[in-house]
């Protein structure tokens, strides 16, 4: 997984970053990063959700995922991204908190 | 899982390039585009957190994955990012003083 994100970073980099004459356009490069780090954002979620669900729903390995455990991954899925937004909201309300102590 | 955070650490390290402190150097030629890595760099560090926390208090507030999140799981999950940034925040603070007290941090840490 890591080496793949890491080719489709440097090949989106190279083919857009050097417009007409060679010149770099920071608007282009920020929005090719902004780009990137969702991606990385999401395949991060994904890891970890992947860990989560299998550590949860899987108990031992079959010789194909069943029924009840391909359920049990797509509540699981559903509940680990409740649980992110759950996560990401507390934790920027205890920020704004801290912020508004200072 | 070692192999997972180094994975992170090159991701936020290859797509911000650096940290803050040392995004000046790179900012002296665009000050847009320092502005820019440090709001990025601020943003990746709170989404990592998210990620971090989210793995913890799952640990710790879900049992088993139902229809939907109930509210005592959801009121867990707060608790437990809480719990969480007093932990970090007691630690800096009694690091803080051990180190400002005679006593070496070391010599504390076996109290």
């Amino acid at each position: 997984m890591e080496s793949g994100f890491s080719s489709d970073f440097g090949s989106d980099f190279s083919s857009g970053g050097g417009g007409a004459g060679g010149k770099l356009d920071p608007g282009l490069i920020m929005e090719q990063v902004k780009v990137q780090i969702a991606v990385a954002n999401a395949q991060e979620l994904l890891q970890r959700m992947t860990d989560k669900c299998f550590r949860k729903c899987i108990g031992k390995p079959g010789g194909s995922l069943d029924n009840s455990e391909q359920k049990c991954i797509a509540m699981c899925m559903d509940r680990y991204m409740d649980s992110w937004n759950t996560v990401s909201r507390a934790y920027n309300s205890r920020l704004q908190r801290e912020r508004a102590n200072m | 899982r070692a192999a997972a955070r180094e994975g992170r650490g090159v991701a936020v390290t290859a797509v911000t390039g650096m940290d803050t402190s040392s995004a000046a150097g790179l900012g002296g030629a665009d000050p847009q585009l320092q502005r820019f890595i440090e709001v990025e760099t601020q943003k990746q560090r709170f989404q990592q957190l998210v990620h971090q926390m989210t793995e913890l208090c799952w640990e710790k507030c879900m049992d088993k994955p139902g229809p939907k999140l109930d509210s005592r799981a959801e009121t867990c999950f707060v608790n437990c990012v809480e719990r969480f940034i007093d932990t970090s925040q007691f630690i800096l603070n009694r690091l803080e003083q051990t180190q400002k007290s005679k006593s070496a941090f070391s010599e504390s840490l076996s109290d």
